[in-house]
């Protein structure tokens, strides 16, 4: 879990560089769509490391961690209204801290009933306690707002030493600011006694016990931390849009949260963070480009579950051991190979794919459909089978090109036995 | 004379009706939470056994259904009836073969995320292939008369085909359980696993087998049970964690459970629909009216047919506390 960068040192500069990327980014790129783009990625990756807490640290499988995020943003759209009709003395600044706090309560409340068990069991209930809650609120008109949700006005309090967050870049230094409290603190987390304890209750509770703990307890604890980031990332989404629904709640939002920490590597303190950038990025352009996105988002995790369990950073770290022995070269090409051939599947793939949705979806724009930088039509058999075989050639190279890299890693474990892994 | 005749004519409609509601009332209760057993026996029977939770179980009830509706639209409904199960337990098979039997190894929590990425991915499917709203799956031709008449109301005879339908299947369910030879293995399997191994019998085949009828009967019950409700994209949704809600509700592996809390489950929900009292009527009758605004007078108007859906997780929550394992259940959740 803890395990970044072999060496610290260079750890150390990563985790520095990335801060002072994030506070110069609006500097670099001058766009006011990028700015927005990058507080919705600010929120995401402290989201996102919120159920890491969970999920990496402490083994919990949870379908229901937007609960969370989505009842303390509905708290801090409140709270912001309250503020805006001074009725509160608090600087709109530190909103984010009291949906925290909303978080942690709601944690305490679901998790006394989940933490009971682990695995499966948990999975379940923690369904079962999404759903209610994402049911619940459409019943709750007043708090929720039903189907419109509620809205709010971030600018209406007091102006605190001049920010008053009427700028999308006031907002964004917000989100940083926040965004690297947080993950300071759930990096220290991990450091923790608790935090040691809660990886030890993930990977062998009955151990944990054995010691004397009760891993019912740090499951608890754990659950009520990650409930309180999940808070923080929920009230910053609330000062940003200046508005929450329900289906900022719903399962549907849940399991996006999963998926990016899975995709991401969720044994690693910054595989949510790629995960969080990486399927933002993926969900901002991608879904301009095709409708089928959601369906490669799929296909990217259940890949990703089947064949690299450990995630983007597992792979990543994967290659540091090599990058250090400088025997990184050897496997170039092996992967320039059998990446070739893997390439050509996933284009047969993507165009089977995209001409079946236009078929089913546009079929009144006319049969032809722009794909890879060409016309193709649809209407035609040529072209299916043409994608057809396309598909079929690329996943035979790639079966046969596949073992050629598996051999470089033999081979390179062979030779350094002690060094690599 | 008249005059007191008119009150008792009147609190004899009013007996009728309310007789007539509840008896249509259980009935469809019977008939919905029949159809969650038919989901609910597969997904207990895979929990128990390989202790993995198929989240793509509901996934695959909504794909029997379209299924169903693009098979009876070209070939008719009792092909629809055969084929759609059948193309659902051969699929089932071969993600159990090829895809959860390969994340196995990693634990648990690696298998829930594969059959979670499956029910994502079939989700989107349906609605690349059929799109984003519902489609027209209608009653067959030849089941849609009404049988008979329950006090005044038309009964259809399509309602009570899902019913003998579920029926058979359950009894067939139990047969096979308890007389065949598989049923013994698989029932020696559900508890000690790898003695049965040892015995020489082939324990993932037998993982295979049960995957695949579990998602064959998911697509049985989608193909019947598609024209009763509507079938759209969102109808695995909201039925997935209800399933779940009835396999812990009945203890996890155990069939009698799952009936029992299917059938509970569905008579909770039928009914819930149609009581239109709030908490604010029983104050009134008590005697006494809260003025209040927020949150709280939310609760009082709500009524208990708004509050339908959420009541089995609200029974689940309660059977947590009060009883973890369940029904009848042998272990906790």
């Amino acid at each position: 879990m803890t395990s970044t960068f072999t060496s610290r040192h260079t750890g150390r500069i990563v985790w520095a560089a990335a801060i002072v990327l994030a506070l110069l980014l609006p500097e670099l790129v001058a766009s006011k769509t990028a700015l927005t783009k990058m507080c919705l990625i600010g929120i995401t990756i402290v989201f996102a490391l919120s159920y890491n807490v969970l999920l990496g640290q402490t083994g919990l499988l949870s379908f229901g961690h937007a609960v969370y995020f989505g009842l303390s943003g509905f708290t801090a759209i409140h709270l912001i209204n309250l503020i805006g009709q001074h009725q509160l003395p608090i600087p709109v600044l530190l909103v984010p801290l009291f949906a925290g706090i909303t978080g942690a309560f709601f944690g305490l409340l679901f998790g006394v009933l989940s933490t009971r068990r682990h695995g499966t069991a948990f999975a379940m209930i923690s369904l079962a306690i999404a759903e209610l809650v994402a049911a619940s609120s459409l019943i709750l008109e007043s708090f929720f707002g039903g189907e419109s949700g509620i809205t709010t006005d971030r600018s209406n309090g007091p102006a605190f030493f001049g920010i008053d967050l009427a700028s999308q870049l006031q907002v964004y230094y917000l989100i940083v600011g926040w965004g690297v409290l947080s993950a300071i603190a759930m990096y220290a987390y991990t450091r923790t006694p608790l935090g040691r304890m809660a990886a030890a209750v993930r990977d062998n509770p009955e151990r944990a016990e054995f010691i004397g703990y009760s891993s019912r307890m740090v499951r608890l604890l754990s659950f009520i931390i990650s409930a309180f980031f999940a808070g923080i990332a929920g009230g910053l989404a609330a000062i940003n849009y200046e508005i929450m629904t329900a289906t900022n709640l719903s399962t549907a939002a849940s399991g996006s949260v999963l998926i990016m920490v899975y995709i991401g590597g969720a044994g690693f303190f910054y595989g949510p963070i790629i995960g969080a950038i990486l399927i933002s990025l993926i969900q901002l352009s991608l879904s301009d480009i095709t409708p089928a996105w959601l369906l490669y988002l799929g296909l990217l995790f259940v890949v990703t579950v089947l064949f690299a369990p450990a995630g983007i950073a597992g792979l990543v770290e994967r290659h540091i051991p090599p990058l250090r022995a400088g025997m990184l070269h050897r496997l170039i090409p092996p992967y320039l190979l059998s990446g070739g051939a893997g390439l050509v599947f996933a284009a047969g793939v993507i165009a089977l794919l995209e001409m079946n949705y236009h078929i089913t979806l546009n079929a009144h724009e006319g049969p032809l459909l722009g794909l890879f930088w060409m016309k193709v039509d649809t209407g035609q058999p040529m072209a299916w089978v043409a994608a057809i075989i396309v598909t079929l050639v690329g996943f035979y190279l790639f079966r046969r090109t596949w073992p050629i890299v598996a051999n470089a890693w033999n081979d390179l474990d062979s030779r350094q036995p002690g060094d690599l892994r | 004379m008249a005059t007191s005749v008119a009150p008792l004519l009147c609190c004899y409609a009013w007996t009728k009706t309310l007789l007539e509601q509840l008896a249509i009332s259980t009935l469809n209760g019977v008939i919905y939470g029949m159809l969650l057993f038919m989901l609910a026996s597969g997904l207990t029977l895979i929990f128990g056994m390989m202790g993995v939770l198929n989240l793509a179980h509901a996934a695959m009830y909504m794909l029997g259904a379209y299924l169903g509706y693009q098979i009876s639209k070209t070939l008719g409904f009792l092909p629809a009836l055969i084929l759609a199960p059948l193309a659902l337990g051969i699929g089932g098979a071969l993600l159990e073969r090829y895809g959860l039997r390969r994340v196995h190894q990693h634990g648990h929590v690696s298998e829930l995320l594969f059959t979670f990425g499956i029910a994502f991915m079939i989700q989107e499917a349906v609605q690349m292939i059929w799109g984003r709203i519902g489609v027209p799956y209608r009653i067959p031709s030849a089941l849609d008369f009404p049988l008979f008449r329950l006090f005044s109301t038309p009964y259809p005879a399509y309602r009570i085909f899902v019913l003998l339908l579920a029926i058979a299947i359950f009894f067939g369910l139990f047969a096979a359980l308890s007389r065949t030879r598989i049923g013994l293995i698989i029932r020696a399997a559900l508890t000690h696993p790898g003695m049965v191994s040892m015995l020489g019998h082939d324990v993932p085949r037998v993982f295979m087998l049960v995957f695949g009828a579990g998602a064959g009967l998911a697509g049985l019950a989608g193909v019947i049970g598609g024209p009763i409700f509507v079938t759209s994209p969102s109808m695995a949704g909201a039925l997935g964690a209800i399933l779940f809600t009835v396999v812990v509700i009945g203890g996890l592996g155990s069939l009698p459970g799952a009936l029992l809390a299917s059938l509970l489950v569905g008579l909770v929900q039928t009914f819930a629909v149609v009581i239109d009292v709030s908490l604010d009527d029983v104050f009134k009758i008590a005697g006494f009216t809260a003025a209040s605004t927020g949150v709280f007078s939310d609760i009082r108007h709500t009524t208990v047919a708004q509050i339908a859906p959420i009541l089995p997780y609200l029974m689940l929550l309660v059977m947590l506390v009060v009883r973890p394992r369940g029904l009848f259940g042998s272990r906790d959740v």
